[in-house]
Protein backbone atom coordinates (compact mmCIF):
# COMPACT_ATOMS: atom_id res chain seq x y z
CA UNK A 1 0.00 0.00 0.00
CA UNK A 2 1.39 3.38 -0.98
CA UNK A 3 2.54 5.81 1.69
CA UNK A 4 1.22 9.34 1.63
CA UNK A 5 3.86 11.96 0.72
CA UNK A 6 4.18 15.01 2.93
CA UNK A 7 2.81 18.30 1.73
CA UNK A 8 6.04 20.02 2.76
CA UNK A 9 8.69 18.75 0.34
CA UNK A 10 11.61 20.39 2.16
CA UNK A 11 11.31 18.04 5.16
CA UNK A 12 13.84 15.21 5.07
CA UNK A 13 14.99 12.51 7.46
CA UNK A 14 18.65 11.52 7.80
CA UNK A 15 19.29 7.93 6.66
CA UNK A 16 21.98 7.46 9.32
CA UNK A 17 20.15 8.81 12.40
CA UNK A 18 16.49 9.33 11.35
CA UNK A 19 16.42 12.97 12.48
CA UNK A 20 13.70 14.91 10.69
CA UNK A 21 14.89 18.32 9.59
CA UNK A 22 14.15 20.98 7.05
CA UNK A 23 16.49 21.14 4.09
CA UNK A 24 17.79 24.64 3.50
CA UNK A 25 17.47 25.82 -0.07
CA UNK A 26 20.79 25.24 -1.74
CA UNK A 27 21.59 27.96 -4.20
CA UNK A 28 23.68 26.73 -7.15
CA UNK A 29 26.46 24.85 -5.36
CA UNK A 30 26.50 23.75 -1.74
CA UNK A 31 25.99 20.91 0.68
CA UNK A 32 23.63 20.36 3.61
CA UNK A 33 24.72 18.20 6.52
CA UNK A 34 22.62 16.42 9.10
CA UNK A 35 22.37 18.47 12.28
CA UNK A 36 22.89 15.50 14.54
CA UNK A 37 25.27 13.04 12.87
CA UNK A 38 26.91 15.08 10.11
CA UNK A 39 25.85 12.88 7.20
CA UNK A 40 25.69 14.80 3.94
CA UNK A 41 21.98 15.14 3.20
CA UNK A 42 22.13 17.00 -0.08
CA UNK A 43 24.84 18.19 -2.41
CA UNK A 44 23.91 20.61 -5.13
CA UNK A 45 26.20 20.48 -8.15
CA UNK A 46 26.16 22.88 -11.05
CA UNK A 47 25.43 21.36 -14.42
CA UNK A 48 25.39 17.87 -12.92
CA UNK A 49 23.60 16.03 -15.73
CA UNK A 50 25.68 17.30 -18.65
CA UNK A 51 28.97 16.75 -16.86
CA UNK A 52 27.96 13.27 -15.76
CA UNK A 53 27.01 12.40 -19.34
CA UNK A 54 30.42 13.55 -20.62
CA UNK A 55 32.21 11.54 -17.92
CA UNK A 56 30.04 8.50 -18.69
CA UNK A 57 31.15 8.61 -22.32
CA UNK A 58 34.79 8.84 -21.22
CA UNK A 59 34.32 5.98 -18.73
CA UNK A 60 32.66 3.79 -21.37
CA UNK A 61 35.54 4.17 -23.82
CA UNK A 62 38.20 3.60 -21.14
CA UNK A 63 36.27 0.55 -19.90
CA UNK A 64 36.09 -0.85 -23.42
CA UNK A 65 39.82 -0.34 -23.94
CA UNK A 66 40.74 -1.75 -20.52
CA UNK A 67 38.85 -4.95 -21.22
CA UNK A 68 39.99 -5.59 -24.77
CA UNK A 69 43.79 -5.37 -24.50
CA UNK A 70 46.30 -7.20 -22.26
CA UNK A 71 46.82 -5.79 -18.79
CA UNK A 72 50.05 -7.50 -17.78
CA UNK A 73 52.70 -9.28 -19.76
CA UNK A 74 55.52 -11.44 -18.48
CA UNK A 75 58.71 -12.79 -19.94
CA UNK A 76 61.07 -15.19 -18.21
CA UNK A 77 63.71 -17.47 -19.70
CA UNK A 78 62.37 -17.05 -23.21
CA UNK A 79 58.78 -17.69 -22.20
CA UNK A 80 56.05 -15.16 -22.81
CA UNK A 81 52.71 -14.84 -21.09
CA UNK A 82 50.10 -12.13 -20.83
CA UNK A 83 46.70 -11.69 -19.26
CA UNK A 84 43.66 -9.50 -19.60
CA UNK A 85 41.25 -8.67 -16.78
CA UNK A 86 38.92 -11.39 -18.05
CA UNK A 87 41.86 -13.80 -18.35
CA UNK A 88 42.39 -13.54 -14.59
CA UNK A 89 38.84 -14.73 -13.92
CA UNK A 90 39.12 -17.49 -16.53
CA UNK A 91 42.33 -18.92 -15.05
CA UNK A 92 40.76 -19.09 -11.58
CA UNK A 93 37.75 -20.89 -13.08
CA UNK A 94 40.02 -23.54 -14.62
CA UNK A 95 41.87 -23.91 -11.33
CA UNK A 96 38.60 -24.96 -9.61
CA UNK A 97 38.03 -21.70 -7.75
CA UNK A 98 34.72 -21.05 -9.51
CA UNK A 99 33.15 -18.95 -6.75
CA UNK A 100 36.15 -16.65 -6.44
CA UNK A 101 36.36 -16.47 -10.21
CA UNK A 102 32.72 -15.37 -10.37
CA UNK A 103 33.38 -12.75 -7.68
CA UNK A 104 36.35 -11.34 -9.61
CA UNK A 105 34.33 -11.38 -12.82
CA UNK A 106 31.45 -9.56 -11.15
CA UNK A 107 33.42 -6.90 -9.24
CA UNK A 108 35.96 -6.18 -11.98
CA UNK A 109 33.91 -6.54 -15.16
CA UNK A 110 30.12 -6.78 -14.64
CA UNK A 111 29.59 -4.19 -11.88
CA UNK A 112 31.60 -1.39 -13.58
CA UNK A 113 29.78 -2.06 -16.87
CA UNK A 114 26.41 -1.88 -15.09
CA UNK A 115 27.42 1.26 -13.23
CA UNK A 116 28.52 3.04 -16.41
CA UNK A 117 25.53 1.98 -18.51
CA UNK A 118 22.96 2.66 -15.75
CA UNK A 119 24.41 6.12 -15.13
CA UNK A 120 24.35 6.87 -18.85
CA UNK A 121 20.74 5.70 -19.26
CA UNK A 122 19.57 7.56 -16.15
CA UNK A 123 21.22 10.82 -17.21
CA UNK A 124 19.88 10.58 -20.76
CA UNK A 125 16.38 9.85 -19.42
CA UNK A 126 16.57 12.68 -16.90
CA UNK A 127 17.39 15.22 -19.57
CA UNK A 128 13.61 15.45 -19.98
CA UNK A 129 11.71 17.13 -17.16
CA UNK A 130 9.64 15.43 -15.84
CA UNK A 131 11.70 12.33 -16.44
CA UNK A 132 9.94 9.08 -17.41
CA UNK A 133 9.25 6.60 -14.64
CA UNK A 134 11.76 3.97 -15.83
CA UNK A 135 14.54 6.41 -14.93
CA UNK A 136 13.69 5.91 -11.26
CA UNK A 137 13.58 2.15 -11.76
CA UNK A 138 17.14 2.18 -13.10
CA UNK A 139 18.44 4.75 -10.62
CA UNK A 140 17.29 2.56 -7.71
CA UNK A 141 19.90 -0.04 -8.71
CA UNK A 142 22.82 2.35 -9.12
CA UNK A 143 24.06 2.35 -5.46
CA UNK A 144 24.29 -1.46 -5.55
CA UNK A 145 26.50 -1.47 -8.62
CA UNK A 146 28.68 1.23 -7.04
CA UNK A 147 29.22 -0.85 -3.90
CA UNK A 148 30.45 -3.82 -5.90
CA UNK A 149 32.54 -1.96 -8.47
CA UNK A 150 36.10 -2.57 -7.32
CA UNK A 151 38.23 -1.25 -10.16
CA UNK A 152 40.43 0.76 -7.81
CA UNK A 153 40.93 -2.20 -5.49
CA UNK A 154 41.81 -4.38 -8.48
CA UNK A 155 44.35 -1.76 -9.60
CA UNK A 156 46.12 -1.91 -6.24
CA UNK A 157 46.01 -5.70 -6.30
CA UNK A 158 47.46 -5.76 -9.80
CA UNK A 159 50.30 -3.45 -8.81
CA UNK A 160 51.15 -5.61 -5.81
CA UNK A 161 51.08 -8.74 -8.01
CA UNK A 162 53.23 -6.97 -10.58
CA UNK A 163 55.92 -6.06 -8.07
CA UNK A 164 55.77 -9.49 -6.48
CA UNK A 165 56.43 -11.20 -9.82
CA UNK A 166 59.02 -8.60 -10.82
CA UNK A 167 61.44 -10.29 -8.42
CA UNK A 168 61.91 -13.28 -10.70
CA UNK A 169 60.54 -12.30 -14.11
CA UNK A 170 60.27 -9.25 -16.32
CA UNK A 171 56.78 -7.78 -16.09
CA UNK A 172 55.44 -5.59 -18.85
CA UNK A 173 52.56 -3.30 -17.87
CA UNK A 174 49.99 -3.36 -20.65
CA UNK A 175 47.79 -0.65 -22.15
CA UNK A 176 44.83 -1.90 -20.12
CA UNK A 177 46.65 -1.05 -16.89
CA UNK A 178 46.88 2.60 -17.93
CA UNK A 179 43.28 2.70 -19.14
CA UNK A 180 42.22 1.25 -15.80
CA UNK A 181 44.10 4.07 -14.08
CA UNK A 182 42.17 6.55 -16.21
CA UNK A 183 38.90 4.73 -15.55
CA UNK A 184 39.42 5.01 -11.78
CA UNK A 185 39.87 8.78 -12.06
CA UNK A 186 36.82 9.16 -14.34
CA UNK A 187 34.61 6.98 -12.10
CA UNK A 188 35.65 9.02 -9.05
CA UNK A 189 34.83 12.24 -10.91
CA UNK A 190 31.47 10.76 -11.93
CA UNK A 191 30.71 9.97 -8.31
CA UNK A 192 31.47 13.58 -7.31
CA UNK A 193 29.59 15.26 -10.16
CA UNK A 194 26.45 13.09 -10.31
CA UNK A 195 23.58 14.24 -8.11
CA UNK A 196 20.98 11.44 -7.83
CA UNK A 197 18.61 13.66 -5.87
CA UNK A 198 18.34 16.02 -8.80
CA UNK A 199 17.19 13.07 -10.92
CA UNK A 200 14.73 11.89 -8.24
CA UNK A 201 13.20 15.34 -8.18
CA UNK A 202 12.64 15.14 -11.92
CA UNK A 203 11.14 11.64 -11.97
CA UNK A 204 7.40 11.84 -12.50
CA UNK A 205 5.26 10.14 -9.87
CA UNK A 206 1.57 10.20 -9.13
CA UNK A 207 1.77 12.18 -5.88
CA UNK A 208 -1.43 13.96 -4.76
CA UNK A 209 0.01 17.43 -5.02
CA UNK A 210 3.00 16.46 -7.16
CA UNK A 211 5.61 18.03 -4.91
CA UNK A 212 8.44 16.53 -6.89
CA UNK A 213 9.55 19.65 -8.66
CA UNK A 214 12.22 20.63 -6.19
CA UNK A 215 10.80 23.92 -4.96
CA UNK A 216 11.47 24.03 -1.26
CA UNK A 217 10.15 27.41 -0.26
CA UNK A 218 11.99 30.66 0.17
CA UNK A 219 14.30 30.24 3.09
CA UNK A 220 17.40 32.21 3.78
CA UNK A 221 20.51 30.86 5.40
CA UNK A 222 24.01 29.80 4.51
CA UNK A 223 24.39 26.55 2.60
CA UNK A 224 25.08 23.69 4.95
CA UNK A 225 22.93 25.01 7.76
CA UNK A 226 19.65 23.29 8.50
CA UNK A 227 16.81 23.99 10.88
CA UNK A 228 15.39 21.48 13.28
CA UNK A 229 11.83 20.59 12.51
CA UNK A 230 9.63 20.82 15.58
CA UNK B 1 26.53 21.81 13.31
CA UNK B 2 25.80 19.31 16.08
CA UNK B 3 23.39 19.19 18.95
CA UNK B 4 23.73 17.27 22.18
CA UNK B 5 22.51 13.70 21.93
CA UNK B 6 19.17 13.20 23.63
CA UNK B 7 19.49 11.66 27.06
CA UNK B 8 15.88 10.80 27.76
CA UNK B 9 14.73 7.20 27.41
CA UNK B 10 11.90 8.23 25.11
CA UNK B 11 12.58 8.25 21.37
CA UNK B 12 14.46 11.32 20.19
CA UNK B 13 11.88 14.01 19.51
CA UNK B 14 13.06 14.55 15.99
CA UNK B 15 13.16 10.92 14.83
CA UNK B 16 11.03 10.15 11.78
CA UNK B 17 9.88 6.87 13.33
CA UNK B 18 8.61 8.68 16.42
CA UNK B 19 6.56 10.96 14.21
CA UNK B 20 5.21 7.99 12.30
CA UNK B 21 7.16 8.86 9.16
CA UNK B 22 9.24 6.60 6.96
CA UNK B 23 12.19 7.64 4.84
CA UNK B 24 12.83 5.71 1.64
CA UNK B 25 16.40 4.41 1.55
CA UNK B 26 16.37 4.47 -2.25
CA UNK B 27 15.10 7.95 -3.13
CA UNK B 28 15.15 9.49 0.38
CA UNK B 29 11.53 10.67 0.16
CA UNK B 30 9.84 11.15 3.53
CA UNK B 31 6.31 9.75 3.60
CA UNK B 32 3.58 8.66 5.99
CA UNK B 33 2.43 5.02 6.02
CA UNK B 34 -1.23 4.11 6.20
CA UNK B 35 -2.74 4.15 9.70
CA UNK B 36 -1.26 1.34 11.78
CA UNK B 37 0.80 -0.11 8.93
CA UNK B 38 4.43 -1.04 9.67
CA UNK B 39 5.52 -1.14 6.05
CA UNK B 40 4.46 0.65 2.93
CA UNK B 41 5.50 1.46 -0.60
CA UNK B 42 7.35 4.64 -1.46
CA UNK B 43 5.04 6.74 -3.67
CA UNK B 44 7.95 8.15 -5.66
CA UNK B 45 10.08 5.10 -6.45
CA UNK B 46 7.69 2.19 -5.85
CA UNK B 47 10.07 0.42 -3.49
CA UNK B 48 9.10 -0.99 -0.09
CA UNK B 49 9.77 1.32 2.85
CA UNK B 50 9.91 0.54 6.55
CA UNK B 51 10.87 2.38 9.73
CA UNK B 52 14.07 0.36 10.17
CA UNK B 53 15.78 -2.20 7.93
CA UNK B 54 13.93 -5.50 8.33
CA UNK B 55 15.52 -7.79 10.94
CA UNK B 56 18.65 -5.72 10.78
CA UNK B 57 20.26 -7.08 13.96
CA UNK B 58 19.55 -10.75 13.24
CA UNK B 59 20.84 -10.51 9.68
CA UNK B 60 23.93 -8.54 10.67
CA UNK B 61 24.74 -11.04 13.44
CA UNK B 62 24.39 -13.91 10.98
CA UNK B 63 26.77 -12.34 8.47
CA UNK B 64 29.29 -11.30 11.14
CA UNK B 65 29.35 -14.77 12.71
CA UNK B 66 29.69 -16.45 9.32
CA UNK B 67 32.55 -14.07 8.47
CA UNK B 68 34.28 -14.77 11.79
CA UNK B 69 34.06 -18.51 11.15
CA UNK B 70 35.46 -18.17 7.61
CA UNK B 71 38.24 -15.94 8.93
CA UNK B 72 39.95 -18.98 10.50
CA UNK B 73 40.35 -21.19 7.38
CA UNK B 74 41.08 -18.03 5.37
CA UNK B 75 44.21 -17.52 7.45
CA UNK B 76 45.18 -21.13 8.10
CA UNK B 77 44.74 -22.64 4.63
CA UNK B 78 47.12 -21.74 1.80
CA UNK B 79 45.95 -19.16 -0.74
CA UNK B 80 48.67 -19.80 -3.32
CA UNK B 81 50.70 -22.84 -4.36
CA UNK B 82 53.85 -22.27 -6.38
CA UNK B 83 54.96 -25.23 -8.49
CA UNK B 84 58.58 -25.29 -9.70
CA UNK B 85 61.16 -27.95 -10.58
CA UNK B 86 61.96 -28.26 -6.91
CA UNK B 87 58.38 -29.11 -6.02
CA UNK B 88 55.32 -27.35 -4.73
CA UNK B 89 55.27 -24.69 -2.05
CA UNK B 90 52.12 -23.35 -0.41
CA UNK B 91 51.66 -19.96 1.18
CA UNK B 92 49.03 -18.63 3.54
CA UNK B 93 48.14 -14.92 3.56
CA UNK B 94 50.51 -14.30 6.47
CA UNK B 95 53.16 -16.32 4.62
CA UNK B 96 52.78 -13.96 1.68
CA UNK B 97 53.26 -10.97 3.96
CA UNK B 98 56.44 -12.48 5.39
CA UNK B 99 57.74 -13.40 1.93
CA UNK B 100 57.23 -9.87 0.67
CA UNK B 101 58.99 -8.38 3.67
CA UNK B 102 62.40 -7.17 2.50
CA UNK B 103 64.37 -3.89 2.59
CA UNK B 104 62.73 -2.86 -0.71
CA UNK B 105 59.47 -4.78 -0.62
CA UNK B 106 58.17 -3.80 2.83
CA UNK B 107 55.61 -1.24 1.59
CA UNK B 108 53.88 -4.00 -0.42
CA UNK B 109 54.07 -6.30 2.53
CA UNK B 110 52.45 -3.61 4.65
CA UNK B 111 49.63 -3.10 2.11
CA UNK B 112 48.81 -6.82 2.17
CA UNK B 113 49.09 -6.98 5.97
CA UNK B 114 46.69 -4.05 6.44
CA UNK B 115 44.24 -4.96 3.69
CA UNK B 116 44.10 -8.72 4.22
CA UNK B 117 44.59 -9.24 7.92
CA UNK B 118 43.91 -6.04 9.83
CA UNK B 119 40.90 -4.68 7.87
CA UNK B 120 38.82 -7.91 7.91
CA UNK B 121 39.59 -8.45 11.59
CA UNK B 122 38.87 -4.79 12.38
CA UNK B 123 35.56 -4.97 10.51
CA UNK B 124 34.40 -8.01 12.48
CA UNK B 125 35.38 -6.38 15.78
CA UNK B 126 33.79 -3.02 14.86
CA UNK B 127 30.51 -4.59 13.73
CA UNK B 128 30.36 -6.73 16.87
CA UNK B 129 30.89 -3.60 18.97
CA UNK B 130 28.10 -1.78 17.10
CA UNK B 131 25.74 -4.74 17.49
CA UNK B 132 26.45 -5.14 21.21
CA UNK B 133 26.00 -1.44 22.00
CA UNK B 134 22.70 -1.41 20.09
CA UNK B 135 21.52 -4.47 22.03
CA UNK B 136 22.42 -2.76 25.29
CA UNK B 137 20.46 0.28 24.16
CA UNK B 138 23.49 2.44 24.70
CA UNK B 139 22.97 6.13 24.01
CA UNK B 140 26.59 7.08 24.62
CA UNK B 141 29.03 8.07 21.86
CA UNK B 142 26.37 7.78 19.18
CA UNK B 143 28.23 10.15 16.90
CA UNK B 144 31.48 8.20 17.25
CA UNK B 145 29.65 4.96 16.57
CA UNK B 146 27.97 6.22 13.43
CA UNK B 147 31.37 7.48 12.26
CA UNK B 148 32.84 4.05 12.94
CA UNK B 149 30.04 2.53 10.87
CA UNK B 150 30.78 4.86 7.95
CA UNK B 151 34.51 4.10 8.21
CA UNK B 152 33.83 0.36 8.07
CA UNK B 153 31.55 0.95 5.08
CA UNK B 154 34.24 2.89 3.18
CA UNK B 155 37.38 0.86 3.88
CA UNK B 156 35.76 -2.58 3.80
CA UNK B 157 36.11 -3.04 0.05
CA UNK B 158 39.89 -2.71 0.23
CA UNK B 159 40.27 -6.12 1.79
CA UNK B 160 39.50 -7.50 -1.68
CA UNK B 161 43.07 -6.49 -2.64
CA UNK B 162 44.51 -9.89 -1.84
CA UNK B 163 41.91 -11.67 -3.98
CA UNK B 164 43.04 -9.60 -6.96
CA UNK B 165 46.74 -10.06 -6.13
CA UNK B 166 46.26 -13.82 -6.13
CA UNK B 167 44.04 -13.78 -9.23
CA UNK B 168 46.56 -11.98 -11.37
CA UNK B 169 49.55 -13.83 -9.96
CA UNK B 170 47.84 -17.08 -10.90
CA UNK B 171 46.79 -15.76 -14.33
CA UNK B 172 50.24 -14.49 -15.21
CA UNK B 173 52.63 -17.05 -13.79
CA UNK B 174 51.73 -19.95 -16.08
CA UNK B 175 55.16 -20.87 -17.44
CA UNK B 176 54.79 -24.65 -17.44
CA UNK B 177 56.94 -26.60 -16.87
CA UNK B 178 59.28 -23.91 -15.55
CA UNK B 179 57.03 -22.39 -12.97
CA UNK B 180 53.33 -22.04 -12.31
CA UNK B 181 51.08 -20.79 -9.55
CA UNK B 182 47.75 -22.26 -8.48
CA UNK B 183 45.12 -20.85 -6.12
CA UNK B 184 44.73 -22.62 -2.78
CA UNK B 185 41.59 -23.48 -0.78
CA UNK B 186 42.15 -20.52 1.57
CA UNK B 187 41.30 -18.11 -1.23
CA UNK B 188 37.63 -19.14 -1.21
CA UNK B 189 37.31 -18.56 2.53
CA UNK B 190 39.15 -15.27 2.30
CA UNK B 191 36.83 -14.01 -0.46
CA UNK B 192 33.90 -15.23 1.64
CA UNK B 193 35.09 -13.10 4.60
CA UNK B 194 35.20 -10.02 2.37
CA UNK B 195 31.75 -10.60 0.89
CA UNK B 196 30.12 -11.57 4.20
CA UNK B 197 31.46 -8.51 6.02
CA UNK B 198 30.25 -6.27 3.19
CA UNK B 199 26.79 -7.86 3.42
CA UNK B 200 26.87 -7.41 7.22
CA UNK B 201 27.59 -3.69 6.77
CA UNK B 202 24.67 -3.39 4.35
CA UNK B 203 22.25 -5.19 6.69
CA UNK B 204 23.12 -3.04 9.69
CA UNK B 205 20.83 -0.06 10.20
CA UNK B 206 22.80 2.87 11.69
CA UNK B 207 19.54 4.48 12.83
CA UNK B 208 19.37 1.79 15.56
CA UNK B 209 22.39 3.49 17.16
CA UNK B 210 20.20 6.49 17.98
CA UNK B 211 17.12 4.61 19.14
CA UNK B 212 16.79 4.18 22.90
CA UNK B 213 16.36 0.58 24.04
CA UNK B 214 12.59 0.65 24.54
CA UNK B 215 11.85 1.23 20.85
CA UNK B 216 14.31 -1.30 19.46
CA UNK B 217 11.73 -3.97 18.84
CA UNK B 218 9.00 -1.58 17.77
CA UNK B 219 8.31 -1.86 14.10
CA UNK B 220 5.53 0.69 14.01
CA UNK B 221 5.01 4.01 15.72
Amino acid sequence: MYNRPLADGSLVACLDCDLVQRLPELRSIGAAECLRCGRTLRVRRSDSLDRTLALTAAAASLYFLANSVPMLGLSAAGNQASTTVFGGAVQLWHDHQKMVSALVFFTAIVAPALQISLTGAVVLGAMRNPAPRWVGGLLAHLPGTKTWTMVEVMMLGTLVALMKIADYATVIPGVALFSLGGLIVVLAAMHVVFDPMEVWERVSWPGPEHPGTGTSGDRDGPPGAGDVYT
Amino acid sequence: MTTDPPVASTPPPGSAMQQGLQVCDTCELLSRPAQGAATGVCPRCDRPVEFRKVQSLQRTWAFVLAAAICYVPANVLPVLTTITFEGAESDTIMGGVVLLWSPTGWPLSLIVLIASIMIPCGKIVALTHLLLTVHRGSIKNSEERVRLYRLVEVIGRWSMVDVFVDTFTVALVQLQPLMSVEPGPGLFFFAAVVVLTMLAVQSFDPRLIWDPSNVKEVRHA
